[in-house]
């Protein structure tokens, strides 16, 4: 095609110009692609995550547990159904028991989430088998943010209050056994493991639970009408709006980014029709029509796109493969999020991410290179040979 | 058109807007070419010369009427059409160059072609042999701004002839050059002109070009005030 060969002379002549647009433009479109792409893998770390730790394949809540309203859990505890029964006897359920507390390390008073947990479970990663007896103490097993907040280490004793199923109050010294990391704060900052039957006696609550995890991937068929099912989609919901967020908001991030570089065409492109002006007049004495200019013109700002992609290609795949098998370092401290957070994310590029990428810094590098063409169109060839601007 | 006329001009008045009247740039020009002519249009600035000459080449149309350019009417050619005169039919030599300056001299002198989508291997002939006819062979692959402003000329007669036109129209092709130079292309076109039967028509004041000219037309304030057919500067 006559325009593509023309254009990519006049590229290649114009040398240093199009090539900074060429390296601005392909930065944007790695930077785009790398961005969604540690999204997307970050979203997939923190439900993977999420679904080890905490919420397993889906999970039924006694009918007045509300994670989000403290002072309901008080009664949010019953007796696990015996329709259940041969579920978790087969492994296929784990009942877990949730209770307010407070415990006093160096003496000063933090609330604290006890959680009853099965030792012998192996629905979720939380390791429970390594709950050994302490004598009179409550074994307790923490998570290295609690760990490290309240500065406690394995070994150490502290004093943990709670109420039992009437109102009372009790007190017992409790002895960490074990620490473990992980990904997921929520099984973590203020939690405390403790074995569900130790939690069962401590509030007077025997044979009770608060909510049922299910094994990944198993569909229970036994229901209860006081049992609610909630599946992932529920339970995952919050962290989908977490990261929907934050991709929108790191979209104004690359949006900006897109534009600085479609601006640099756009600005190629509107200085090279005034520029050459003379040119163009001379391409249209020597038989070029209007409609040929304008689309040389169109091509030539379209080709910074595929060189662009070219050039992306060149650099950006041994990049963003490396950081997909490497991973990207997380800092530290951003534990706050409210969800998952690995000290390494992986990026995962799809194919509908590298083409819709690609097809959108194409179609928009077309709309700016033919927007100031049109003008060309509109040029007189004999007011254009004189090369005045008008 | 009878015989051999290959532009006729009746009655052309191009009047150009200018603030809120006219300005008449042209007035009546009754003018024939025959094929083959080596003419010019002559006269001082501002007197229509360039006007007259954008309105041959189909790159303007007339006010008032008719501009016949190989049987064509120029004033009823849609831009397209025009287009396709100029491509196939019409060369033009600017007096500044106007080469295309990120393509070297091939590609400059290939452009026409490339246009008419000719065949890559008779492109290549037809553009080699242009540049032989003017001399240009060492400089092929040079860009415009490393060559001097007679080469810089050269290479634009050539991209002129390279389709080889019937009408080869020049705009003051000689103003930014130097006597010698100014010789130089003038007997190159003198030459293409005997040897292709290019009709030339030239548009300039440079009493070099004049005498290379066989028919001198005077163009005064839009007017034609004299037009005479001379013996040209002998035989050099
Ligand atoms: N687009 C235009 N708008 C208004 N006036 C114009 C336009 N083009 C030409 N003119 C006027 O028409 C007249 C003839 O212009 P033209 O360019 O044909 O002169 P010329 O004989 O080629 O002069 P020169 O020798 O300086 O090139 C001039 O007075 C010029 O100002
Ligand atoms: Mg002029």
């Amino acid at each position: 095609m006559l325009a593509l060969k023309l254009a990519y002379r006049n590229l290649a002549g114009a040398g240093l110009r199009t090539w900074l647009n060429v390296i601005v433009l392909s930065f944007s479109f790695v930077f785009i692609i790398w961005f969604k792409g540690f999204l997307e893998g970050w979203n997939r770390e923190a439900r993977r995550d999420m679904i080890q730790w905490e919420i397993g394949g889906g999970q039924f809540w006694h009918e007045a547990y509300d994670p989000y309203d403290p002072f309901t859990l008080q009664d949010a505890h019953g007796m696990i159904p015996p329709v259940f029964q041969n579920e978790i006897d087969q492994g296929r359920l784990t009942p877990m028991l949730l209770a307010q507390g407070t415990f006093y390390p160096q003496g000063r008073m933090h609330s604290v989430m006890l959680r009853g947990i099965d030792p012998d479970q192996s629905i979720l990663d939380i390791p429970s088998r390594l709950f050994h007896e302490a004598g009179e103490s409550i074994p307790v097993i923490i998570g290295t943010r609690m760990a490290s907040n309240h500065s406690l280490d394995r070994g150490d004793n502290v004093t943990v209050r709670w109420r039992d199923v009437k109102g009372a109050f009790d007190a017992a010294e409790a002895v960490i056994v074990d620490i473990f990391k992980s990904n997921v704060p929520g099984v973590d900052a203020g939690q405390m493991w403790i074995p569900l039957n130790r939690l069962q006696t401590m509030t007077g609550m025997e044979g009770e639970a608060t909510l049922l995890v299910i094994r990944q991937n198993t569909k229970i068929e036994s229901s209860h009408p006081e049992w609610m099912l909630k599946d992932h989609r529920f339970l995952l919901a919050e962290i989908d709006q977490i990261i929907k967020t934050k991709s929108m908001g790191s979209s104004i991030f690359y949006i900006m980014l897109l534009s600085l570089a479609l601006l640099a065409i756009f600005d190629t492109q509107v200085l090279s029709i005034f520029r050459r002006q003379r040119e163009i007049g001379t391409d249209m004495a020597l038989g070029m029509t209007r409609g040929q200019v304008v689309r040389l013109f169109t091509v030539e700002g379209t080709m910074h796109a595929f060189l662009a992609a070219g050039l992306a290609a060149l650099y950006g795949i041994p990049f963003l493969y490396f950081q997909a098998k490497r991973g990207f370092p997380m800092p530290e401290g951003v534990d706050d999020y409210g969800l998952a957070i690995a000290e390494k994310i992986y990026p995962v590029y799809s194919a509908g991410l590298v083409a819709g990428t690609t097809i959108l810094v194409l179609v928009a590098a077309t709309v700016v290179s033919y927007l100031p063409a049109t003008k060309i169109a509109r040029m007189k060839p004999t007011e254009s040979i004189k090369g005045k601007i008008q | 058109m009878q015989n051999n006329t290959i532009v006729q001009l009746d009655g052309v008045v191009k009047r150009f807007p200018v603030g809120r009247g006219q300005f008449t740039a042209l007035k009546d020009i009754n003018l024939k070419f025959k094929a083959g002519e080596f003419s010019g249009l002559v006269g001082p600035s501002g007197s229509g010369k360039t006007t007259l000459l954008n309105i041959i080449g189909s790159l303007d149309g007339p006010s008032e009427g008719h501009a016949r350019v190989l049987d064509r009417a120029v004033e009823n050619l849609s831009h397209r059409e025009a287009a396709e005169l100029r491509n196939y039919h019409i060369g033009f030599i600017f007096q500044t160059y106007n080469l295309l300056p990120v393509y070297t001299v091939f590609e400059n002198v290939e452009f026409p072609l490339l246009l008419q989508k000719m065949e890559k291997s008779k492109r290549e002939k037809a553009v080699m042999d242009a540049l032989e006819w003017l001399g240009l062979t060492d400089k092929v692959n040079s860009r415009p701004a490393q060559l001097s402003g007679g080469e810089c000329q050269r290479v634009a007669i050539a991209r002129a002839m390279v389709k080889r036109p019937e009408i080869l129209l020049a705009d003051e092709p000689t103003a930014n050059l130097d006597s010698a130079n100014s010789h130089h292309i003038l007997k190159a076109m003198v030459r293409l002109n005997r040897d292709l039967k290019t009709t030339f028509i030239f548009a300039t004041h440079d009493a070099k070009v004049i005498k290379y000219l066989r028919r001198k037309i005077v163009l005064e304030d839009g007017s034609v005030t004299k037009d005479e057919k001379k013996e040209p500067r002998s035989k050099s």
